[in-house]
């Protein structure tokens, strides 16, 4: 935390050395005595886990580099040569579309994680901004890769999603050219796609030091949500190694067997057949469907009948988290203390799935088959083009006034002193500074 | 003021914040100005630009019939349309079209029958395909925008019809596209 004292004494020569010259040992040793609340969840190991994710991407990545060539005559069959000629080429290039997926599902779990216990609240809201930044990147990045393949998905993917921008009025059309390199999509856009791809998990990376060291600055969050007074450091804390290292290690041993059984069992079960056609400028495929972790924000680009209210949709769907911190006007940080918001906070959880579950349906299909409805306005209520405006509703509701209402009307619930308090109310109290040593 | 200019000591702040300002001010300027080709050399190349027009043949269309050729890497729908067709998109009454357009403006004098249109939905870009949909034109099958056989939006997402792209007849039977 932000007061933490160094404790680190450089005991070798070498250690010395370095430390009047570049303190970097230091910095280490600091960061693995960082006091950490001892009441920290399972839920908080996906910071770790998404590290690792990082590493793993950035590794594979630029091994695959060596071996792709972004032309459009040649990017397809060189993805099919890593695939069968390289040296382990398919192990890689599984790692590494599987590897999005699992970054994706981390991420979502680590901000679902600070929505629940209100992690992005004063004093740590720019914490939560510059994550904002992270998985805008994030997706971002995905995107970029998903073309690099030059399969059907891909060039289609790349045509819907750089099209979006054209729906900007009077500028889009210009941007749009100046984007894709040219009037349509092709070799200027997969060759820019493919440097950017490259470089923007490097930003990313810059971005998860900035959100560290605003994380360090302001203090760790924990499942109780109150800020733990400084008298109460030494007994509300434990040092990060051991004791985090370790919990940290077992969640990623569980999250790598997960990832395991992906890439070595079912490599294509979270990927499209129609992204191993090669791209054809001339024909679209019959359904086209972003990967799923992009799902929920395409059911909201698809729920507004307006082609630029669509996109403006999509963007604010992300935009809102940016202002989160703002919007909630509740002092309770946790929602283990706040019943009303935690049934909403369910009940958006399920939205967010349903909104995903739509973006993979055509708009036209029936959600309960055979029942008959009306139409209204401009689609049949039995449609997902309907439940999908419904589940869209409710998202933007959560964010812009249950956030804000909700804080200033409901009762939460009492608020432990400590940490301590909801595990050992007895033993732990907390004007008795010494007690439980004399008792343990 | 005057009298201060003499001591040494004396710093004037007017002076001292003009030149910050102008500094800061010069090199953001000549940031801007290192960065506009980098940005400007993402704009289409002359190569790309060079890609600009095509001419095709219209007797290899039978009527009823659609060829897609490929324009500056979009596809190009050149339709022979049926008498029936043509009969369908000039009974239509203009209020019941999102982006009203008749079906003459659409076309060339004289030349009613082919129907020139770009092959991409004008809302993102899918390619539609002909024959189904409820108006007897394409159907984009991605976000589902129906087109008649004038290629103008009837139903869905897309703001405007299909553009009808810059050609002109060079023969009777030759079209330049471009």
């Amino acid at each position: 935390m932000s007061d933490h004292e160094s404790t680190y004494v450089p005991k070798t020569g070498i250690e010395k050395w370095f430390d009047s010259r570049l303190p970097i040992i230091r910095f280490g040793a600091d960061y693995m005595s960082l006091p950490t609340p001892k009441n920290l969840n399972y839920w908080w190991t996906f910071g770790g886990i998404l590290a690792l994710c990082l590493v793993i991407q950035i590794a594979t990545g630029v091994i695959l580099a060596m071996h792709y060539v972004p032309n459009t005559e040649l990017a397809f069959a060189s993805v099919e040569r890593i695939m069968r000629d390289v040296n382990g080429g398919d192990l890689i290039r599984y790692t590494h579309a599987n590897g999005a997926s699992m970054f994706f599902i981390a991420v979502y779990l680590h901000m679902l994680r600070g929505l629940y216990y209100g992690s992005y609240k004063a004093p740590r809201e720019m914490i939560w901004i510059i994550g904002c930044v992270i998985f805008f990147l994030m997706i971002a990045t995905a995107f970029l890769g998903y073309v690099l393949p030059w399969g059907q998905m891909s060039f289609w993917g790349a045509e819907v999603i750089t099209n979006l921008i054209g729906a900007v009025p009077v500028v889009g059309e210009p941007i749009l050219i100046w984007l894709r390199g040219g009037p349509a999509i092709d070799n200027a856009t997969l060759n820019r796609f493919f440097s950017l791809h490259y470089l923007l998990p490097f930003v990313i990376a810059g971005c998860v030091v900035l959100h560290l060291w605003a994380l360090h600055h302001a203090g760790q969050n924990n499942p109780v949500g109150i800020l733990i007074p400084k008298d109460r450091q030494k007994k509300d804390t434990v040092p990060f190694h051991p004791y985090f290292t370790v919990k940290d290690g077992f969640a990623i041993i569980l999250f790598l067997i997960m990832f395991a059984w992906f890439v070595f069992f079912m490599p294509n079960a979270l990927g499209h057949a129609d992204n191993y056609i090669p791209a054809n400028a001339l024909q679209t495929p019959a359904h086209i469907v972003p990967e799923w972790y992009m799902l929920p924000f395409y059911a909201i680009l698809r729920a507004i009948p307006d082609k630029f209210g669509g996109v403006v949709a999509m963007f604010a769907a992300i935009g809102v988290l940016f202002v989160l911190p703002w919007l909630d006007t509740s002092k309770v940080r946790s929602m283990r203390y706040r019943p009303t918001m935690r049934t909403f906070f369910i009940i958006f959880v399920l939205v967010g799935m349903g909104l995903g579950w739509c973006g993979a349906q055509l708009p036209d299909a029936q959600v309960v088959p055979g029942m008959p409805s009306f139409t209204l306005f401009d689609g049949q209520l039995n449609s997902y083009l309907w439940l999908t405006r419904l589940l869209t509703a409710y998202y933007f509701l959560f964010f812009l006034v249950l956030m804000p209402l909700v804080g200033l009307r409901e009762t939460p619930r009492p608020i432990p002193a400590t940490i301590s308090e909801p595990v050992l109310p007895t033993v732990d109290d907390p004007l008795g500074a010494g007690s439980s040593e004399q008792k343990g | 003021m005057a009298a201060d200019q003499g001591d040494p000591n004396h710093q004037d702040p007017n002076r001292r914040d003009f030149i910050h300002i102008a500094a800061g001010a010069a090199a953001v300027g000549a940031g801007a100005m290192a960065a506009w080709p980098l940005i400007n050399s993402m704009n289409p190349a002359a190569d790309t630009l060079a890609l600009s027009t095509i001419e095709f043949d219209l007797t290899k269309v039978q009527e009823g019939q659609q060829v897609v050729i490929k324009w500056q890497g979009k596809p190009v729908f050149v339709r022979y349309r049926t008498p029936a067709e043509i009969e369908q998109a000039r009974s239509v009454s203009m209020g019941a079209l999102k982006d009203p357009q008749s079906d003459a403006e659409r076309v060339k004098d004289g030349h009613q029958q082919y129907l020139v249109v770009i092959g991409s939905c004008t809302h993102l870009g899918c390619v539609p395909t002909f024959g189904s949909g409820d108006f007897g034109g394409w159907f984009c099958p991605c976000h589902g925008s129906h087109y008649d056989t004038s290629g103008r939006i009837r139903k869905g997402p897309a703001p405007i019809n299909l553009v009808v792209p810059t050609y002109e007849y060079v023969s009777d039977t030759r079209v330049k596209i471009g």
